[in-house]
C-alpha cells in the first residue's frame, strides 16, 4: 500500500515523521494494542498462575490470557465510549462524555506542541505553560468578581495570554542565547511547578479560605467556570468546543495563512527562509508564544472546567501527553483531533480498568508504544511487510549533504 | 600500477548514474575523465574508491579483480582520493587529519602523534607543500587544504590518485602549480585520474580523454582534439561555448558601494574597504577564487551579513544596514550561492517556493492569508517562462534537477521588477542547457536597463557575461577592468597582483 | 607560494564584551549589601571536620555579615580585574570566574546559617554523591553525543537504572547483580535509540523524549501493579555499603568528604579520568570524535560510521545505567515512581556546559548536585525562606547555566544529523 506519497529516499525520515502517512499511524495503533495486550497478559494472576502449570493443562494459561486481554479491553470500552453493563441511559451514555472532556486539554496542548513541531521547535514544556495559564485563570476566577460571561471570557483570555507569554519566553531565549528549548522548556516546567505551589500554599495569595497545609485554590467563582453542555449528569463542559475550535484555527493558521507559511518556512529550511527575508529570531519569539497560547486553551480548560479548587498537579501528564498526541497525530490539524480523542479515551477508561484489578498504567505503556511505532516507519514496514521504500540516496541529496559538510564553512 | 574498470553499472532507483562503463589508466598516466554536472563521474569514482558498490562490473588492479567492501579496502590496495569537498575534519591538526584511519599507536592504543608529523613533514618537504602538521585544518587557507588531502593520499602510498574537480577552489596560478605536482607524480609512476568539467586543463596536462555524458562512455579523446569536438562529445549537440551581447547602454547609476567592510568569525576583514559602481544596462562581474570575500560581499549587499563601515546606495536608497525584508521590498533580486541551502525549500512545492520572500503582500497573499487563486496562475505563468521542466506547480522542488531548481530561484527572482540583480555563482552544478538559459536570462535583464552584479569563479562565464570586471583578493578588490582583459591579467589579479 | 602584495586577510582587534565583569559587579554589590550589610549579625561556624576525624582542624568562627562583607569586597576586587582585562581586549580566564563563583557560596552558606554552623564536609560529601548519578549520567551523554548522536533518553536510561537495580537486587538478594542488570538494561535501552537514530534514520530528539515517556509509563505501571503490592520481595534491596579508603579517608576535610563512600562513588572517580584518555589519546577517541565531528570524511578513511556511532551510543547507556543504579542501590535503596526527577535532563545542560569534556561536565555536575543538597540543608537551618522556592533551586540554576553560557559553545559538528550512504 503507497500511502507513502514521500520521496524515494531514507535521508528525509526526519521531516516525515511530521508528515507520517496516516495509514501507518493506524498500523502504529493497532501495533501499541498488541503490545498493551502482553503487558496486561504477564501482569495478570491468573494468568501467571497457569504458566507454573503449562505443560500440564496449556489450555488453562491461554483461556486465561485471552481473558486478561478482553476484560482489560473491554474495561476500556466500557469507560471510555459506552457502557453496556449500565442500568440507564445516563450512566451508559456518560463514558463518551468522559472522553470528550479529557481529550479537549489533549487536543488543545496537542496543537501547540504539533505547531511547534512545524517550526522546528520541540515545546516540551506545555505542562509549565498550562500551570502558568492556570494560575492566571485562577487569579482572574477566584480573586475578580466581574458579570456573567465577561469573567469567564476575562478569564480565559488571560490564561491564554499567560502560557503564549511563557512559551514566548522559551522563543526569545532560544533567539537571543541560543539555548536549547529541550532544556529550557522542561526546567520552567519544574519552575512553574515551584512558582504554582508556592501560590496556592500563601493564603494572601491563591490559597482557599479555610485550607490547611496543603497547597489548594479556591473553586472558580461560578461566573467564571465554563458552563456544561449536557446538563448536570454530565461533566462534560464547552472546554472541548474549546478545543475543537483550537482545531480549526490551526488548521487555518498552518494551511491557508501567510502566519504558518513562514513558520513551515523556518522549520523546513532556516537559511532559506533567512534569504527570504523572515526574520527568524522574531519567528522563534511568535511561534512559540503561538505554540503557548493553544496549551493555554488547555490551561482554560483545567482552570475553568473545575468545580473545585485546584491543586498544583492540575496539569496531570496533559504536558507529556500532548508530545505523543502531537506524534501520533502528524502534526496536522485533524491527525492532533484524533489522537487527541484516542487517549482520552485511554483516560476516561481508567478508572473501569482500575475496578477490574487492571491497573490503569497500562494505558501509558500503550501510548508510548504507539509513538514509538509512529517513529519507526521503517519498523512497521518491516513488520507488516510493506513495500519498501527505494533503498538508495538520490545524488541530489548526497550533493546537499556534502556541501553541508565539506568545503569552506 | 594499471587500473581497469569494467562495465562499471550504479544505479539509484530508477536513475542509471553509471551505465556499463568501461576505462583503462596505464601506470604514469594521467587520464582525463571528462563530462558535464550530473555526468556521472562522481559517482563512478565513489565506486571505485569503495564508498558505493557497484551493481554490475568489476574493478581490476594489473588485471587482478578487487572486491572492496569500503574505501579501507580501496585504500589498502593503492587507490588514494583526493576529494572536491574536501574530507577534513576542521578542528583536527594536519596530522591527525593525515593519520585518521591509519593510526600509529603504541600500547594501550595511545595516539603516536610525533611518527605522524614526522610522515607529514617528510611527504610535504618531498613535493615542497610546505605544510606545518600542527595546524589546525579549519585555519588554513583552501589551497593549503588541499595540499594536506593530496598528502593523506600520498602517506598510503596510493599508486592510484584519483583528484575530483580539484581546481574549483585554486588561482590559475595554484592550479599551474598542481598541474606540475601531477606531471611530477605520474613521472614518478603513479597513475592518475582527473576529473573535471574544465577543457582548458583538460587538454593541459591530460595524456588520455575519457567522455561521460549522462552515465555513460561517449568515446576516448586525445589531449591535442580542439575544445569544440570535446565540449561536443561532453554535451551531445553543437555547442556554442561563446555568449552573445550587444555592447551595453548605460542608464544611470544604480548601485554604488564605498568602503564596504565586513569583520567575519575569525576576526578578520572578509571583505575590505570595498567601493563600485554598478550603473543600469550593464553587467559587473566579481571575479576571484572562492573564498576571498566575494560570498560575504554578497550577503552584506543583500542584508545578510552585517557591514562594519562603508555604504551602500542602491539609487538614492540607502539600503546600508537594512534588514533583508527591507532590501527585497527596495527591488533587489538575489540568487544565493547554494541553492540548496539558501535558494530553496527543498519539502515545499515549487508554486510554494516562487512565493518564498513575496508573502507579506498581494498578490501572492491576500492580507493574513495566501491567495491561492493567484499564486497558482503566477506559478504557471513563471514555470512557462522560464522553461522550468515539471510535471505541475505541486511538485516538490527536491525532485527536480540541479538545473530546474536554479530556473526556479532565477524565475523568482527575475518574475518581478527589480532595480538591481545580484547572482552568486548562477550556474554552478548545472546542466549545460540550463547554463545557456540563465545567461540569456541574465543578460536579457541587463538589456532591460538593470544594473546587474555576477559573482563568479567559473573565468569562462565572467569573462563572457560581464562589461567589466572587479577582481577580489583577500577581501578587497585588486583592480575593476574591462571586460577584454586578458586571461593571464585576471589570473594574475586574481592571485593578488595589483594591476 | 604567489608574489602578492599582502597574502592574508587583515585582521580586527578581538572586541571583549563587557558583560562579564559588568555581571560580576552586580552579583558583587548585590552579595555584600544583601549578606554584608543588611546580613544577619550572628556568628556562623564553618565546621571543617568532624569529631570522629583523623586530623582535627577546628572550627571557624566569625559573624555572619562580615562573611558577607568581606566577601562582597573581594567580589568587587576580582570585578575590577575582569574590567581591566577588557579593557585591554582579554577575555576573563576561567579561575577567576570559577573563585568567584567560590566565594559567592561562601557567602551564601554563612548567610543561611548565621546562628547555625556550615557542615562543610557534610555539605561536600553529599554534593559528591548527589551529583554522581548527574555526572555518570553527563558521561553517558558525552559518549553519545561526541560520535554525534544527541541522547535526550538519559532520564530514561537512569530510571531503567534505577529500577532494575532495585528490583533484580532485591530478587536475587544481591546488589551486584542489581548493579549488572542496570547497566545492561540502560543499554539495551540505548541500543534501542542507536538503533532508531542510526538505521531508521529517526528525528533523533524525537526517539529520545519517546523512549523517555515510554520508560515512565512501563516503570509507572510495573510500580503500580508489581511493586507497590509486593514490595517486601521484589522492591527491597538495600544498598551498597559505605566502604572507607583507608589512608585517603584520613585527609583533611576532603578525605571523609570524597573517600569514605560506595562503591558507585569509586567508580564514577575512575570513569570520568578513563573517559578523558580514551577520547583524546588513543586511536579510539580520535576516530570516535571524528565521527562525531564529519562522519563522510570519517567514512572515506574506512572508519565504519554506523558501527562506531552504535557502540558509543551502548557503551554510554551502560554508564547511564550505573548512574540510575546509584540513584537506588547506591543511595536510598527502593525505588520510587519516576525517581530520576528530571536529572537525566540537568545531565544534558551538563554535558554542554561541560562543552563535551569530561572534566569540566564532572565539574558542572559536582555544581549542580552542590545546590541539591542545599535545598535539603537550607530548609534544616534556616525555614524561613519557602520551601517552594529552595526546591527550584537546581532547576533554576541549569537555566541561567544554559542560558548565560551556551552561547559560544561548539558541539560536535555532525551532533544530531543522520548519516546516509549510498
Amino acid at each position: 500500500m503507497s500511502a507513502e506519497t514521500q520521496p524515494t529516499t531514507w535521508s528525509t525520515a526526519a521531516k516525515e515523521i511530521v508528515s507520517g502517512g496516516a495509514f501507518r499511524a493506524f498500523l502504529s495503533v493497532i501495533l501499541g494494542f498488541i503490545v498493551g495486550a502482553l503487558f496486561m497478559v504477564f501482569s495478570n494472576e491468573a494468568f501467571l498462575n497457569a504458566l507454573t502449570y503449562l505443560t500440564a493443562r496449556p489450555t488453562d494459561a491461554l483461556g486465561a490470557g485471552w481473558t486478561a486481554i478482553s476484560d482489560g479491553y473491554l474495561a476500556l470500552f466500557r469507560g471510555s465510549i459506552y457502557n453496556y453493563q449500565a442500568d440507564n441511559v445516563v450512566a451508559a451514555t456518560r463514558p463518551i462524555t468522559e472522553t470528550l472532556r479529557f481529550a479537549g486539554p489533549l487536543i488543545a496542548a496537542g496543537l501547540g506542541v504539533a505547531l511547534g513541531f512545524r517550526v522546528g521547535l520541540f515545546n516540551i514544556g506545555a505542562s509549565g505553560q498550562i500551570l502558568f495559564g492556570a494560575l492566571a485563570a485562577t487569579w482572574v476566577s477566584t480573586r475578580i468578581s466581574l458579570p456573567w460571561g465577561v469573567h469567564l471570557v476575562v478569564a480565559a483570555i488571560v490564561a491564554i495570554a499567560a502560557a503564549a507569554a511563557f512559551g514566548a519566553l522559551v522563543g526569545f531565549l532560544k533567539a537571543r542565547t541560543g539555548a536549547h528549548e529541550v532544556i529550557v522548556t522542561i526546567m520552567l516546567n519544574y519552575v512553574a511547578a515551584g512558582l504554582i505551589t508556592f501560590f496556592f500554599r500563601q493564603d494572601y495569595l491563591l490559597r482557599e479560605a479555610d485550607g490547611g497545609g496543603t497547597p489548594k485554590s479556591d473553586a472558580p467563582a461560578e461566573t467564571a467556570q465554563l458552563p456544561t453542555l449536557f446538563g448536570d449528569s454530565f461533566t462534560l463542559h464547552a472546554g472541548f468546543l474549546l478545543a475543537l475550535v483550537g482545531v480549526v484555527i490551526y488548521w487555518w493558521l498552518m494551511e491557508r495563512s501567510t502566519i504558518g507559511y513562514r513558520f513551515r518556512m523556518v522549520g523546513h529550511n532556516i537559511d532559506a527562509a533567512r534569504t527570504a527575508g523572515v526574520n527568524v529570531n522574531r519567528t522563534f519569539v511568535y511561534a512559540m508564544a503561538a505554540s503557548g497560547a493553544f496549551v493555554g486553551i488547555a490551561a482554560v480548560n483545567q482552570a475553568l472546567g473545575a468545580r473545585a479548587g485546584l491543586t498544583p498537579d492540575l496539569d496531570g501528564t496533559i504536558g507529556f501527553d500532548a508530545i505523543t498526541v502531537a506524534l501520533l497525530g502528524s502534526s496536522t490539524g485533524p491527525g492532533v483531533l484524533l489522537a487527541g480523542l484516542l487517549f482520552g479515551a485511554f483516560k476516561a477508561g481508567a478508572p473501569a480498568m482500575q475496578v477490574i484489578g487492571l491497573s490503569p498504567e497500562v494505558t501509558g505503556v500503550v501510548q508510548g508504544f504507539i509513538v514509538l511505532f509512529i517513529a519507526a516507519p521503517p519498523l512497521v514496514r518491516a513488520i507488516f511487510r510493506l513495500p519498501p521504500p527505494q533503498k538508495s540516496t538520490v545524488i541530489a541529496d548526497w550533493w546537499a549533504g556534502l556541501r553541508k559538510k565539506g568545503v569552506a564553512k | 600500477m594499471k587500473l581497469e574498470l569494467r562495465g562499471i553499472t550504479k544505479r539509484f532507483g530508477s536513475l542509471v548514474a553509471n551505465d556499463h562503463i568501461d576505462l583503462v589508466v596505464e601506470p604514469g598516466e594521467i587520464h582525463s575523465l571528462l563530462g558535464e554536472n550530473g555526468a556521472g563521474k562522481s559517482t563512478l569514482m565513489n565506486v571505485l574508491y569503495g564508498l558505493y558498490i557497484a551493481d554490475e562490473g568489476d574493478i581490476l588492479l594489473d588485471n587482478v579483480v578487487q572486491k572492496f567492501k569500503g574505501p579501507g579496502d580501496a585504500m589498502a590496495a593503492g587507490i588514494g582520493m583526493v576529494h572536491q569537498h574536501f574530507m577534513l575534519i576542521p578542528v583536527f591538526t594536519v596530522a591527525e587529519n593525515v593519520v585518521l584511519g591509519n593510526e600509529p599507536t603504541g600500547a594501550l592504543g595511545i595516539l603516536d602523534l610525533d611518527s605522524a608529523r614526522k610522515r607529514v613533514k617528510e611527504i610535504s618537504d618531498r613535493f615542497g607543500f610546505d605544510i606545518d602538521p600542527d595546524a589546525m585544518v579549519e585555519d588554513l587557507p583552501v589551497g593549503a587544504q588541499q595540499r594536506v588531502e593530496i598528502i593523506k593520499a600520498l602517506a598510503r602510498d596510493a599508486k592510484v590518485l584519483v583528484l575530483d574537480e580539484p581546481t574549483a577552489v585554486l588561482t590559475p596560478q595554484e592550479t599551474d602549480e598542481l598541474m606540475g605536482i601531477m606531471k611530477g607524480l605520474a613521472k614518478a609512476g603513479t597513475s592518475i585520474v582527473f576529473i573535471t568539467h574544465k577543457l582548458r586543463e583538460v587538454q593541459a596536462v591530460a595524456d588520455r580523454i575519457t567522455v561521460i555524458r549522462l552515465g555513460a562512455v561517449v568515446g576516448d579523446a586525445k589531449p591535442t582534439d580542439s575544445a569544440e569536438k570535446l565540449a561536443t562529445m561532453m554535451v551531445g549537440r553543437a555547442v556554442d561555448l561563446g555568449v552573445k551581447k550587444k555592447p551595453p547602454v548605460l542608464g544611470s547609476t544604480g548601485l554604488s558601494v564605498k568602503g564596504l567592510t565586513v569583520v567575519g568569525d575569525r576576526n578578520t576583514k572578509v571583505v575590505d574597504d570595498v567601493s563600485f559602481e554598478v550603473r543600469g544596462g550593464e553587467v559587473l562581474a566579481i571575479a576571484g577564487v572562492q573564498g576571498n570575500g566575494q560570498s560575504e560581499l554578497a550577503e552584506a549587499l543583500v542584508g545578510l551579513m552585517h557591514a562594519t563601515a562603508g555604504t551602500i546606495m542602491l539609487g538614492d536608497l540607502d539600503i546600508t544596514g537594512s534588514s533583508v525584508r527591507e532590501v527585497i521590498d527596495a527591488g533587489v533580486g538575489y540568487i544565493p550561492e547554494d541553492r540548496q541551502k539558501d535558494g530553496l525549500v527543498a519539502d515545499f512545492t515549487i508554486a510554494e517556493n516562487l512565493m518564498l520572500n513575496k508573502s507579506f503582500g498581494p498578490p501572492w497573499a491576500k492580507g493574513v492569508q495566501i491567495d491561492f487563486a493567484n499564486r497558482d496562475r503566477l506559478a504557471d505563468v513563471l514555470i512557462d517562462q522560464f522553461d522550468v521542466r515539471t510535471p505541475g506547480r505541486e511538485t516538490l522542488a527536491k525532485q527536480l534537477s540541479g538545473g530546474n531548481q536554479q530556473k526556479v530561484v532565477v524565475a523568482r527572482e527575475l518574475g518581478r521588477d527589480l532595480n538591481l540583480f545580484i547572482a552568486s555563482q548562477p550556474t554552478r552544478g548545472v546542466d549545460v542547457g540550463s547554463i545557456e538559459f540563465i545567461h540569456e536570462r541574465i543578460i536579457a535583464t541587463r538589456d532591460a536597463g538593470k544594473p546587474v552584479v555576477i559573482i563568479s569563479t567559473e573565468l569562462d562565464e565572467v569573462t563572457g557575461l560581464a562589461d567589466r570586471i572587479a577582481v577580489m583578493y583577500r577581501g578587497r578588490i585588486v583592480g575593476i577592468v574591462d571586460a577584454t582583459t586578458s586571461r593571464e591579467t585576471l589570473g594574475r589579479m586574481m592571485a593578488g597582483a595589483t594591476v | 607560494m604567489s608574489a602578492a602584495t599582502n597574502d592574508s586577510f587583515s585582521r580586527v582587534d578581538e572586541r571583549v564584551s563587557y558583560k562579564t565583569p559588568i555581571v560580576m559587579a552586580v552579583f558583587a554589590a548585590l552579595v555584600g549589601v544583601a549578606f554584608g550589610v543588611f546580613g544577619k549579625p550572628e556568628a556562623v561556624s564553618f565546621q571543617w571536620s568532624n569529631p570522629e576525624d583523623f586530623i582535627h582542624i577546628p572550627d571557624f568562627v566569625v559573624a555572619s555579615n562580615l562573611v558577607g562583607m568581606v566577601v562582597g569586597v573581594v567580589l568587587l576586587v576580582l570585578a575590577a580585574l575582569a574590567f581591566v582585562r577588557a579593557r585591554a581586549a582579554r577575555t576573563t580566564p576561567m579561575w577567576v570566574t570559577l573563585i568567584f563563583g567560590l566565594l559567592t557560596v561562601v557567602a551564601l552558606l554563612g548567610w543561611l546559617a548565621a546562628g547555625n554552623s556550615v557542615p562543610f564536609a557534610f555539605i561536600l560529601g553529599n554534593a559528591v554523591v548527589l551529583a554522581v548519578p548527574i555526572a555518570l549520567g553527563a558521561m553517558g551523554g558525552i559518549m553519545s553525543e561526541r560520535v554525534g548522536v544527541v541522547n535526550i533518553a538519559i532520564e530514561g536510561q537512569l530510571l531503567t537504572g534505577a529500577f532494575l537495580a532495585a528490583v533484580v537486587g532485591s530478587l536475587t538478594d544481591n546488589l551486584y547483580f542489581g548493579l549488572i542488570a542496570a547497566m545492561v538494561g540502560a543499554a539495551l535501552l540505548s541500543m534501542v535509540l542507536a538503533a532508531f537514530a542510526i538505521v531508521y534514520l529517526v528525528d533523533q530528539i524525537i526517539v529520545g523524549v519517546v523512549l523517555n515517556v515510554l520508560i515512565l509509563g512501563i516503570t509507572n505501571f510495573l510500580y503500580a501493579q508489581w511493586l507497590s503490592s509486593d514490595g517486601q520481595n521484589s522492591n527491597f534491596p538495600g544498598t551498597f555499603e559505605i566502604m572507607p579508603i583507608p589512608g585517603l579517608s584520613s585527609i583533611p576535610i576532603l578525605g571523609p568528604a570524597l573517600f569514605e563512600s560506595r562503591i558507585t562513588t569509586y567508580l564514577t572517580y575512575l570513569i570520568i579520568p578513563a573517559l578523558w584518555f580514551i577520547l583524546f589519546k588513543t586511536k579510539l577517541g580520535l576516530r570516535a570524535r571524528a565521527v562525531g565531528e564529519h562522519p563522510l570524511a570519517a567514512d572515506t578513511v574506512g572508519i565504519n560510521v554506523a558501527r562506531t556511532r552504535f557502540w558509543w551510543v551502548t557503551l554510554g547507556g551502560v554508564v547511564a545505567g550505573l548512574g540510575g543504579a546509584a540513584l537506588t542501590i547506591g543511595s536510598v535503596g527502593a525505588f520510587g515512581r519516576g525517581m530520576s526527577g528530571g536529572q537525566g535532563f540537568i545531565a544534558l545542560a551538563v554535558v554542554i556546559l561541560g562543552r563535551w569534556h569530561p572534566f569540566s561536565a564532572a565539574a558542572a555536575a559536582l555544581l549542580f548536585g552542590f545546590s541539591i543538597i542545599l535545598r535539603v540543608w537550607a530548609n534544616q537551618v534556616s525555614p524561613g525562606i519557602p520551601t517552594d522556592f529552595i526546591t527550584m533551586v537546581p532547576y533554576v540554576v541549569t537555566l541561567i547555566a544554559v542560558i548565560g553560557f551556551v552561547g559560544r559553545v561548539r558541539a560536535p559538528a555532525a551532533d544530531g544529523q543522520p548519516y546516509v550512504k549510498g
